[in-house]
Parts: C-alpha cells; sequence; structure tokens
C-alpha cells in the first residue's frame, strides 16, 4: 500500500471551530493511524484477520472509553474529543474504528452509566488500557431493528442467574475477554449482564466468509445454561432504554467515523485526479472528474458541519436519539456514495489494495446497516417530525 | 535530572515553501507549523532518561510569539512537567541561544537538550551556542547517551565509525534521528497538559547579528524520462544530448 499523506478537506476553516486541544487530539491519532494501521490494515483486510497486535496501542493512545472520567483509567474527555478519534480510526478503516466504538460506547459505556460502582471499578480501568476487552450483545438471529422481541433469557436460581439464548453479528466477540448481554428476566424485562469468557456453557464462534470489515472479528455468542453471578447484572437500568443509550452513544461516534472514511476517498481521489494523466493532462482537468470531486466536498462540508454541531449539543447533553440518528444517516449514506465516486476516479486502480476506497466501500455497506440500519433511522426522523412510529 | 529541552517551531514537513512578494520573508499564511522533529527526539530521550533514573524534571523552553503555544501544550502532553514561552520572535540563532541562556544560567539545569537543527533554516547553531554562553561541555548530534549518576556515556557518529564519549553533567546535547522514536501523546497526557504550568516571560536583552535579505525558491526538478530496458540507444542519446552528462 502506498504512503498514507492523508490530509483532511476544510473547505469552510471548520478547523476554527475546534479547540487547540481538539485539533490535538486528532494529530496525535492521525499520527498513531499513520504509524502503526495505515502500513498493516491493507494485508489484514485481505487476509480477513483482525490486527489483535494493536489492541494494546490503542489502549495506550486513549481510543477506549476517552469520554468516560479520568478517575476509572479513561480519558476524561468531551464528546468532540471522542468523535474526532472515531473519526481518525475509521479514516483507515471501519473496522478498526468498529472496535473502539464497541470497547468504548457498547461495554464500558453501559459498566460506567448502568453498572454499580464495584462493577466499575473492577472492569474500567482494564477495559480502558485494552488489558480486558469487551462485546456487546443485543442482536439476535431473529431479532435486529425489532430487539425488543429478544428470546435470551435468565432465570434467577437463587444464588445465581442462569442465562440462555444466542447473539449474532457481535464485533470483537471471538476475541472478547467480557460480553454486556441484553436478556430478558422471568418477568420479560431486559437486563444487562456481564458474561465472563470462560463460563462454563459460553462460547463465542466466529463469523468466516465476510466481504465487509474484514480486518474486525465478528462472531455470535452462544448461552447455553450460563451461570452468571448475580454481581454481574447492571443494577441500574432496565427495559430497552438500557441498550438504547448504548446506542446513541456509539452511533453518535459512527457519524464521526464514516464522515472519515468520506474524506479519506476524497483525499486519494483528489491526489489521483492530479497524477493520472490521460489525454496529455491531469483527469482532475476534466468536467466530468471536477463535478465529482465538487460535489464530494460539497458533501463532506455539510457534514462537518452537522457533525460538529451534533458534537456541540452531545458536550451540552442536548443532543436527542432523532438528531443522533440523522448525522448517522446522512453520513454514512454520503460516505457510501464518495467512495463510489472515487472508485470511478482511480480507475482500475480503485478495485486493488494500492488504495484504500474498496476496502472503505466494503465496510461501509456494514456501516450502513449495523447500530440501526439505513432505513429505520430514517423512520426515526419520521416519527419524530410527526409523532407517528411508523416501525411499530 | 533537571532537564532543559529546547523547543523550535516549524512548518509541517508536507508544506509548500512560498515567500512574500519582495521576497524578504517566508510567507506563514495556511502554514501548519509543528514541534522540530529533531526536538521532539530530544524530548522523548529527556522523558526516558528521567524515567529510567525513576525521577527527575522535564522543562520544555521555546522562543516565540503566542501562536506557537499549541506546539509547547503538545510537548506538555508528551509528558514535560512545564513550559517556558519567551515572548519574542526568534530572529537569529545567537538571539534564540542568548535568550534561552539567560533563562538557565541560575536554574541549575543538569543537562539541556536541543535537536541537531531545525528543519527549516537547518542552521544547526543554537546548542552550541548555549553551551558556550554558559560554559558548559557540548556533545553535538547523538546517537544514543545513558547515566549512571552525573556521568553520561555518548555515543555519537563519526566518519567511518563511531565515537564513545564521557561528559559529567551538567552538559549541553543535541539529539538526532537514531535516538529515540518521536512520543505520541495519548488522551491522558492531552488532558493532563491542561493544568501544566506554562510560562511566558519577557525577553532578556539580546541582539541579532544576522539579517536575512532574500530567499530564493529552488528551481523546479525537470520529470522523469522513462526510458524501456529494450532502448539503451536512446538512453545513450538523452544522457549526451539532453543531460550532458556523458
Amino acid at each position: 500500500m502506498r504512503t498514507d499523506n492523508y490530509q483532511h478537506p476544510d473547505h469552510y476553516l471548520l478547523d476554527e471551530l475546534l479547540t487547540e486541544e481538539h485539533k490535538l487530539v486528532r494529530d496525535a491519532v492521525r499520527s498513531w493511524v499513520k504509524k502503526e494501521l495505515s502500513p498493516i490494515i491493507e494485508d489484514y483486510a485481505q487476509r480477513a484477520e483482525f490486527p489483535k497486535h494493536i489492541l494494546k496501542g490503542l489502549g495506550s493512545i486513549g481510543a477506549f472509553g476517552p469520554s468516560l472520567p479520568v478517575e476509572y483509567g479513561c480519558g476524561g474527555m468531551d464528546q468532540i474529543s471522542y468523535g474526532i478519534i472515531m473519526q481518525e480510526l475509521e479514516r483507515c478503516d471501519s473496522g478498526i474504528r468498529s472496535t473502539a466504538s464497541v470497547q468504548g460506547s457498547l461495554v464500558m459505556y453501559p459498566i460506567y452509566k448502568y453498572g454499580s460502582e464495584e462493577q466499575r471499578r473492577k472492569y474500567l480501568p482494564k477495559l480502558a488500557s485494552g488489558e480486558l476487552m469487551g462485546c456487546f450483545g443485543l442482536t439476535e438471529p431473529d431479532f435486529g431493528s425489532n430487539p425488543g422481541g429478544m428470546v435470551t433469557n435468565f432465570k434467577d436460581m437463587g444464588d445465581h442467574y442462569l442465562l440462555n439464548g444466542a447473539k449474532m453479528w457481535i464485533s470483537n466477540a471471538p476475541f472478547a475477554d467480557i460480553a454486556v448481554v441484553w436478556a430478558k428476566n422471568e418477568a420479560g424485562k431486559i437486563h444487562g449482564l456481564i458474561v465472563e469468557r470462560g463460563m462454563p456453557g459460553f462460547s463465542t464462534p466466529e463469523t468466516h466468509g465476510k466481504w465487509s470489515l474484514r480486518a474486525s472479528a465478528t462472531g455470535e455468542l452462544v448461552f447455553d445454561n450460563v451461570k452468571v453471578p448475580k454481581e454481574n447484572l447492571l443494577p441500574n437500568v432496565s427495559g430497552l432504554k438500557g441498550p438504547m443509550g448504548c446506542l446513541d452513544s456509539a452511533r453518535y461516534g459512527i457519524a464521526w467515523g464514516a464522515l472519515g472514511a468520506a474524506m479519506d476517498c476524497y483525499d486519494s481521489a483528489k491526489n489521483y485526479s492530479i497524477e493520472r494523466i490521460q489525454f496529455d493532462k491531469p483527469i482532475g482537468g476534466f468536467q466530468l472528474t471536477q463535478k465529482k470531486l465538487a460535489e464530494m466536498l460539497t458533501e463532506i462540508t455539510k457534514a462537518q458541519l452537522l457533525t460538529w454541531r451534533l458534537g456541540v449539543l452531545k458536550n451540552e447533553d442536548r443532543a436527542s436519539t432523532a438528531q443522533i440518528s440523522m448525522a448517522k444517516r446522512n453520513n454514512v449514506e454520503i460516505a457510501l456514495q464518495i467512495a463510489r465516486e472515487a472508485r470511478q476516479i482511480h480507475g482500475g486502480m480503485g478495485i486493488t489494495g494500492e488504495y484504500p476506497i474498496m476496502r472503505h466501500m466494503m465496510n461501509l455497506e456494514s456501516v450502513v446497516t449495523y447500530e440501526g440500519t439505513h432505513d429505520i433511522h430514517l423512520l426515526i426522523t419520521g416519527m419524530d417530525i410527526t409523532g407517528i412510529s411508523a416501525f411499530r | 535530572m533537571k532537564i532543559l529541552v529546547c523547543i523550535s517551531n516549524v512548518p509541517d514537513t508536507t508544506t509548500k515553501i512560498t515567500f512574500t512578494p519582495d521576497n524578504k520573508a517566508f510567507n506563514k499564511a495556511g502554514v501548519q507549523f509543528i514541534i522540530n522533529p529533531y526536538d521532539e527526539l530530544a524530548l522523548t530521550k529527556a522523558l526516558e532518561l528521567n524515567e529510567a533514573a525513576g525521577g527527575g524534571t522535564v522543562t520544555v523552553i521555546h522562543v516565540g510569539a503566542a501562536d506557537t503555544e499549541a506546539n509547547l501544550r503538545k510537548a506538555l502532553a508528551v509528558g514535560a512537567d512545564d513550559a517556558v514561552r519567551i515572548d519574542a520572535e526568534p530572529t537569529d540563532a545567537f538571539f534564540v541561544a542568548n535568550e534561552i541562556a539567560a533563562y538557565a544560567k541560575d536554574k541549575g539545569f543538569d543537562i539541556i537538550f536541543t535537536g541537531r537543527e531545525s528543519i527549516d533554516y537547518n542552521g544547526g547553531q543554537v546548542g552550541g551556542m548555549i553551551a558556550e554562553l554558559l560554559d558548559l561541555p557540548m556533545v553535538n548530534v547523538i546517537n544514543s547517551i545513558s547515566l549512571q549518576g552525573n556521568a553520561a556515556t555518548i555515543e555519537r557518529d563519526i566518519d567511518g565509525g563511531r565515537e564513545v564519549v564521557s561528559v559529567d553533567t551538567p552538559f549541553v546535547v543535541s539529539a538526532q534521528k537514531e535516538l529515540t522514536e518521536p512520543r505520541i501523546p495519548n488522551m491522558r497526557g492531552i488532558m493532563m497538559a491542561r493544568s501544566k504550568p506554562l510560562q511566558v516571560i519577557a525577553p532578556a536583552a539580546a541582539e541579532k547579528r544576522t539579517e536575512i535579505s532574500q530567499y530564493q525558491a529552488p528551481q523546479s526538478k525537470a520529470g522523469c524520462k522513462f526510458i524501456d530496458a529494450a532502448e539503451a540507444e536512446t538512453l545513450i542519446q538523452l544522457l549526451h544530448n539532453e543531460a550532458k552528462v556523458i
């Protein structure tokens, strides 16, 4: 793969909306990505293998739970910093961002938000450093967009809970040390449980044959009469709002991340259009190439503004689920469009691993579906407008 | 060890260098400034020395205007304990060395680090001048350094080999590429940098002794021509007639 000379576009001088600290965060993560990730990512994606050796580096740079409090070994940063970290990671690869999103927003966040003080102290510092890795079990084979219908359940056996069921499409599952699992109790109420690798009856078979997120490990979680200690129940939430609160946080990170993938495709296409000579001039000198680049930059600039504003709202704790949905949906959609246009500008080279375009494009096919599908996010906006749910 | 690391602000290595219309000044518009990469190595090595010794302090110092503070904040995020900015334009090496020496002279630093040169003007003079002004020994362009109490063992490249130098603190050294790997700040470091002291002090009286009268951009390089391996004759002709090198 070529040397990574990525520079983000900033057509509207939006860097001026960021603090010096935000820019330092971006600079730090970008430097780390260029040094540790860019040189290896294509190879791992081609081989459909997760580069497990980077977990320690992700932990030490502070990519796991950066906005949770310092007292639990986390970064104590604001939401824009969190977004920027996700953007810089996904600029390289959605699969690596997924690993960080899951760890930070779907494992550490619920333990922090819904867990007991003992659970926080036991798990968060090790999750922040990458010593422990986690995954999040919500989706089931028959319950994706409709998680409330889940069948995974647990029974109170007096001194422990007995967990049965299965979860599917779980990022990090094959190597995770712990899983935050959402399951129904005997009364049909959803609760979160921390399940640890090694508990008898708990297995995590890997999902093979993916054409997307190939550098990320995906698997199932299977619970066959797993005895879960009672202290592993997250005590401070019940009902669907538990997992949905986590998803708001993760989707917010995805909105930033997908924009990163879009900017990487644009940056590569822009550079290629200047280097590639046809009919004795750079292809960037032809109108149809300029149309593609101009439209890409327009969409990126709009998405940058949308995302930054969402970050400000999130910092003020005012970002609604519907606002997050709109940003996630918009940014993934424009990233997919930009990846396809960038692929065309790269011509035949665009389908090779020499350039990141095809990998981004395939990754984004997962991102457009997971964490609320493209259509469901549209209906969330529709429900926000009308007050009427079109999916229930 | 009490260590002082001199930090210089330089244009990012990807910057397209242009000058003002009268060619008398570097055009800073839109240029991103970074910590001079050799100074980053010096900072990292200073931190490593103190970590290995289990204690000490690292102060970073910079001569420059307020718009350079982001890079001092970065040095703090990387791990420096405190930062000093001497509020003056760094006009030439003599001026900068005088400012740093004036600050350092009564502070009792064991080691003063600089980079071997800044990657913009490539003067490589400040370290030597600081040593002279403070009457300290200096070892220039070092590859490695280790400490045993106050005694340092330093390795540096010389023509066709390597030199091992012993020197006792206090001394001045300049860092080069092999010394270490630059450290990337992590999120916790960035957070902690918020509350670390960054002191701004007025410049001491010092003169500048040189003046840049004009800049000239290098001539743009001619494009490469690729000649097929089967056409060696064409290559020889071009080398004869066009490049005129044989």
